[in-house]
């Protein structure tokens, strides 16, 4: 169901009046505040799970994560919140209607429905033509579990937006110290530098992807703020408070995606609007986003023990049934049948309807309802979704598993183990660390570049296959695929198991343990801790640092280099110049376009490449021979021939870059022009290297340019005079064309 | 012998001339009627440092600095003037006086700096953090100063200003450019920042040229480095960015703080667990150390620390290494910041030597000297000025914003406004001056005008 709302004019259209801006304002102050939840995280970390089924709807502590966002949305004061989704838009809409969302008072919750979405760009888009944000909006994903109070922030964005409109969006961010070993987060994120002013929050700099060993600081920065805070400490929640402006932005900037890496970073970079961030630091509040396997162990962690108060799992909100706190934090469900010499520990959730055979262990985990857990089973650090089966002997640690997996007998899953839904392990089988099991068998690579761009590149799994197409597909296919396959996937997971082990994709296999459930194991940590001591020593040895003081009195001799470097790339740019050129003419040929098109064409190429006229006239002469060249010629007159007809046809052309006789009079240059010397010398250098056919006909090109009046006889004697004090080599030409040139001054000296 | 000083009084500076002649090297350029070298020297022994190296370039400039320090300081302070050759920046200063230096730490103070900033605490920062260096940073001049080294580049007069990274404590120094770098982008080592969180960076305090080093560190780095040339720009940036991956052989210095780190290191498993708990220790110094010998078989990081002391915005700390820079200090000290002149001043806020003659309706306005011995005629007026010892001044002079050196005469009727006059400059009838400086010695022949130049006799 694609759901709209009659929305009105945003702004009432821009009436210059008193009058009309204080309607307005007023207007933005009776406006409800509302949010957009992006029920779609655009990324493929959580795969294979999310192949059949939105990650938004995956239970964290036995409710879905939506709930957890929508409960604190309309704690916070929401009144209207617009979920967005892409993938398995249908299951999230159910679930928005089953647990009633769709029907709480003075909440409404509209669900807006796209197939094609790529990222989160694409949604704001959506979004922004469908014209329903009034005001200042919540924008957040569906992945976010807070009980931070919006009114704070809410307040101080108003606050700034009421001084300076330039402010479109405040950032929320929390104290989280990134190791300085494993350089991630403790939600599994990557390293993130900032740079805040202190005085007035401004973010100034935002990087979360760099290897380089440098943060890089622009240096008008300084001078704008005279005090930087460069962070390392410091979170990005993912929750931000924006202004229309923000879904305006998103619709001028179509190849936007990523709300950091494209948007932020675009609006950072971008001074022509003038746009600000803004970020509020909260204290005492919790605000996460799960955004991979290791967030969610550590969400789930932070959830049972209360950080996330009231959302905990003994306190009713939206979506879970109760359960009652015992000591250690042991939550268990109501009805939950546990056998007398069965231990739960501390910090584990049971779930309603669960058995617990004898003898078996569990601690720090969460077990969902309905499982049958067999005896001496031992369960550690794991989330255990709904109706899993474990039966005897099992041996569990640091794994997810599904609703309705199998765990046959004596079955040990080793850390970081994930089993997508209605998996079945075979017995005494053995699940190698880290690995993902599904019944759908893996997609093959393609290579969409969009995916490629817009997925995590760090991700377990760069899989590129649209996520909102493939599961339909998949589902059609699963019955056959199941039966047919059902051999093939019993002999990867033991005899009797069903399901497809994921090969992790080349590459990536190393950084698995960062973004797992498990905790990163102890040998892990110190050879990362070895490798980033040495490269602490590389880059000290490398001398690739910041140049100091030390480097300055070679400055003369850096300035050399750089004035080389400027050489080498005014070189390259030529060459791509000239293939343009090269191009466009043969475009140009090939469609009859008009030669006021092509001059449009080339000029456009030369302002964008910062060319010289000269540059193009001497391209597009080489365009004009290359193209006369790729015509058949059998003989060298032929050639000639052809050569005359593309000159003929195209003069007009090449004149336009070589001004004409009257100007030149004019002007009262006594030189020939520069531009017609060019031709020639380019032409010389296409005899001589790529076009050698034209070497034996030189002399009657030459002749044929004098005739059409392209090339005047100044032009030809000073580049015979230009040449007389060069190479032998490189007079070859001059002496081919000697008789000619003396013609030319014989016939120059009779005129006079 | 707790500290050593070392005061680099320079030579006879390019930046300054006209001011600075062969008679008068930059250490020497009266500060309301002082050397400025004087004020340093006054703060180092108020602080009881006694015992002083001062280095000067070139011998000359060596024979009248010490000549007038042995007038001045006979008794009460223990120096030791050094000749350097000219040209060589302040690390081969060092360098060159490297014999000298025998205390565990050395106080390198540039001669030029007219403060009131106690080395005491800077020496005090240093020893508290076992530090390999404390620099003293100081907000940027208000009047536009210039920044720049008392031995590199010093052709550009564009306002320049150190970009400086400190620890949230604004204890530590964990960035520093200097020089040329300044006006590039600041790029700042993710290595140090991972380590401690976060960065203060900083363009408006300058380095004030006051450091404290360890001096076998010190020592060191000078005689591995060669190529390095000055403190400022290749000394405190070299220390500051190898912080974390010592090079020092710091010669068991920190050998007292490895036997404090062996409890928690018999331990690898808090640490470890300290890690994967990101546990904030109290200095990332410390964090790092730890990590090193803690049974992982990983060889111990060396780490050392590099400190600052950050003068409070009430304390005066100028250096006087530009002409703008010399008649600012001259206004300051007989002005806003007249606790560093050592004076007292009159009810009229002014100080007028006792044996100095004025003239009939002659008046001198407030923030204002004027020297032993001279004398002024009818109705002359002076306002913000510093007029030296034994000047002979016409009638109807009129002297604004500018200073007077000695023996300088000035005929009937002249006009100097916002200017440097040095010493034996002669001024005839009706000149007027307006933002100019006159060199020793120099005439100025009656009733020219001049606006914006500096006048000075050619060098033979």
């Amino acid at each position: 169901m694609v759901a709209k709302k009659s929305g009105r004019n945003r702004g009432g259209g821009g009436g210059g009046t008193a009058a009309a801006t204080e309607v307005s304002v007023e207007e933005l102050a009776r406006v409800p505040l509302q949010a957009i939840l992006l029920a779609d995280s655009f990324a493929t970390k959580f795969r294979p799970i999310t192949l059949e089924r939105p990650k938004v709807l995956l239970p964290l502590v036995n409710v879905p994560m939506i709930d957890y966002t929508l409960a604190w949305l309309e704690s916070a004061g929401v009144e209207e919140v617009f979920v967005f989704c892409c993938a398995h838009a249908k299951q999230v809409v159910e679930h928005l209607e089953n647990s009633q969302w769709f029907a709480q008072p003075n909440f409404s919750v509209t669900a807006i429905e796209s197939n094609n979405a790529v990222g989160a760009g694409d949604a704001l888009r959506l979004i922004y033509e469908q014209n329903v944000i009034r005001g200042d909006f919540v924008l957040v994903s569906g992945d976010t579990v807070s009980n931070m109070s919006l009114a704070e922030a809410l307040g101080e964005h108003k606050e700034r937006r009421r001084k300076d409109s330039n402010a479109i969006m405040t950032m929320v961010i929390t104290q989280s110290k990134t190791s300085p070993t494993t350089r991630q987060s403790r939600l599994g994120t990557d390293e993130l530098f900032m740079a805040i002013d202190p005085d007035t929050k401004q973010l100034l700099y935002y990087e979360d992807k760099s290897d380089k060993g440098t943060v890089s600081l622009d240096k008008t920065l300084l001078s704008d703020h005279p005090s930087i805070y460069l962070h390392n400490d410091k979170q990005d929640c993912y929750i931000d408070i924006c202004s229309p402006e923000v879904l305006s932005t998103f619709a001028d900037n179509f190849d936007y995606q990523h709300l950091r890496r494209h948007f932020l970073k675009g609006l950072l970079d971008d001074d022509i609007m003038g746009y600000k961030i803004f970020t509020h630091e909260i204290q005492s509040n919790y605000a996460a986003r799960i955004d991979n396997f290791r967030s969610y162990d550590t969400v789930s962690k932070d959830i049972i023990q209360r950080w996330t108060y009231p959302l905990v799992p003994d306190v009713q909100f939206f979506g879970n049934s109760s359960a009652k706190l015992d000591r250690q934090g042991m939550y268990r469900a109501s009805v939950v049948g546990q056998s007398r010499s069965a231990q739960v520990g501390p910090f584990t959730v049971i779930g309603s309807g669960t058995t617990i055979g004898s003898q078996s262990q569990i601690s720090n985990s969460v077990v969902g309802e309905g499982c049958k857990i067999g005896a001496n089973v031992s369960i550690e650090g794991c989330y255990i979704w709904h109706n899993v089966t474990i039966e005897d002997g099992c041996q569990l640690k640091h794994a997810i598993v599904c609703d309705g997996v199998v765990i046959k007998s004596g079955v040990i899953l080793e850390p970081g183990v994930v089993l997508s839904y209605k998996v079945v392990v075979g017995q005494q089988f053995i699940v190698p660390a880290y690995s993902k099991v599904s019944l759908y068998q893996q997609p093959i690579k393609q290579d969409s570049d969009e995916e490629l761009e817009y997925a995590d590149s760090s991700s377990g799994f760069m899989d590129a296959s649209s996520l909102s197409g493939l599961p339909d597909k998949l589902k059609e296919e699963s019955t056959i695929q199941l039966s047919e396959s059902q051999l093939q996937a019993a002999s990867e997971v033991g005899s009797g198991g069903v399901g497809f082990i994921w090969s992790t994709s080349e590459g990536s296999h190393e950084e698995e343990w960062r973004h797992s459930v498990a905790p990163i194991p102890a040998a892990k940590l110190l050879e990362i801790m070895h490798t980033s001591n040495n490269e602490l020593e590389v880059v000290q040895q490398d001398g690739n640092l910041p140049p100091s003081g030390e480097l300055e009195r070679d400055s003369v001799t850096a300035n050399s280099n750089d004035y080389d470097d400027d050489d080498v790339d005014v070189k390259d740019d030529y060459e791509f110049f000239e293939n343009e050129v090269e191009a466009t003419f043969k475009r140009a040929l090939e469609e009859n376009i008009k030669e006021d098109d092509v001059i449009l064409e080339v000029n456009s190429l030369r302002l964008s490449y910062n060319l010289a006229t000269a540059d193009c006239s001497g391209a597009l002469f080489y365009s004009m021979m290359k193209s006369a060249l790729s015509a058949p010629h059998p003989s060298p007159s032929d050639l000639v021939k052809n050569a005359a007809t593309v000159i003929t046809k195209w003069k007009k052309l090449l004149k336009y870059y070589l001004p004409s006789i009257d100007e030149e009079v004019g002007l009262l240059i006594s030189s020939s022009d520069p531009d017609e010397i060019e031709v020639i010398l380019k032409f010389e250098e296409m005899c001589l290297e790529s076009a050698k056919e034209y070497s034996t006909v030189f002399v009657q090109i030459l002749h044929l340019l004098y005739d059409k009046d392209i090339i005047q006889e100044e032009a030809i004697l000073n580049w015979a005079s230009e040449k007389e004090g060069a190479d032998e080599t490189d007079k070859l030409f001059v002496k081919q064309a000697e008789k000619f040139t003396q013609w030319l001054n014989e016939a120059s000296e009779e005129e006079d | 012998m707790d500290f050593q000083v070392v005061v680099l009084a320079g030579g006879f500076s390019k930046t300054l001339v006209p001011l600075v002649s062969k008679e008068v090297p930059k250490a020497l350029l009266p500060v309301a009627n002082r050397p400025v070298l004087s004020y340093v020297l006054e703060l180092l022994e108020q602080n009881n440092l006694k015992d002083l190296i001062v280095v000067v370039e070139s011998e000359s400039a060596a024979l009248l600095i010490g000549g007038w320090i042995s007038s001045a300081y006979v008794d009460r302070l223990h120096v030791e003037v050094a000749a350097v050759p000219e040209e060589i920046g302040t690390a081969g200063a060092l360098r060159a006086i490297d014999h000298h230096l025998t205390a565990s730490d050395i106080l390198v103070v540039s001669g030029d700096l007219v403060c009131d900033v106690p080395p005491g605490v800077v020496a005090a920062t240093h020893r508290r953090h076992d530090a390999v260096v404390t620099a003293m940073l100081c907000s940027n001049p208000v009047s536009g100063s210039t920044e720049s080294g008392s031995s590199g580049v010093k052709d550009k007069a564009k306002k320049r200003y150190n970009i400086i990274g400190l620890d949230p404590t604004k204890q530590f120094l964990l960035h520093v450019a200097a020089g040329v770098e300044v006006e590039k982008d600041v790029r700042v080592q993710k290595s140090i920042l991972r380590a401690v969180g976060q960065m203060d960076i900083r363009a408006d305090l300058m380095d004030a040229h006051m450091y404290a080093f360890k001096r076998s560190v010190l020592q060191e780095v000078l005689n591995q480095k060669e190529a390095f040339q000055s403190l400022r720009r290749d000394v405190l940036p070299y220390l500051v960015r190898s912080q974390l991956r010592s090079e020092l052989l710091l010669n068991g210095v920190q050998s007292e703080e490895n036997g404090n780190d062996k409890d928690a290191s018999q331990n690898p498993k808090i640490v470890l667990s300290q890690l994967l708990a990101n546990a904030s220790t109290p200095s990332f110094h410390e964090l790092q150390h730890a990590l090193g010998p803690n049974g992982f078989s990983l060889s111990p990081r060396k780490t050392h620390k590099c400190c600052v002391y950050i003068a409070s915005n009430s304390n005066y700390c100028v250096r006087l290494n530009t002409i703008q820079a010399f008649s600012d200090i001259n206004r300051d000290v007989i002005g806003d910041a007249s606790h560093l002149s050592g004076y007292s001043f009159s009810a009229q806020n002014n100080i007028i030597d006792p044996s100095a003659v004025l003239g009939s309706k002659t008046t001198v306005g407030p923030q204002c000297m004027l020297g032993e011995g001279s004398q002024m005629g009818d109705k002359c007026s002076v306002k913000k000025s510093v007029i030296g010892r034994h000047c002979r001044i016409g009638s109807n002079v009129k002297i604004v914003n500018s200073i007077v050196m000695n023996h300088v005469t000035i005929g009937d009727g002249c006009s100097i406004q916002g200017s440097v006059v040095c010493s034996n400059v002669q001024l005839l009838e009706r000149v007027v001056l307006k933002d100019c400086q006159v060199g020793a010695g120099f005439v100025v022949i009656a009733g020219s005008e001049h606006k914006g130049e500096s006048l000075a006799k050619k060098e033979k």
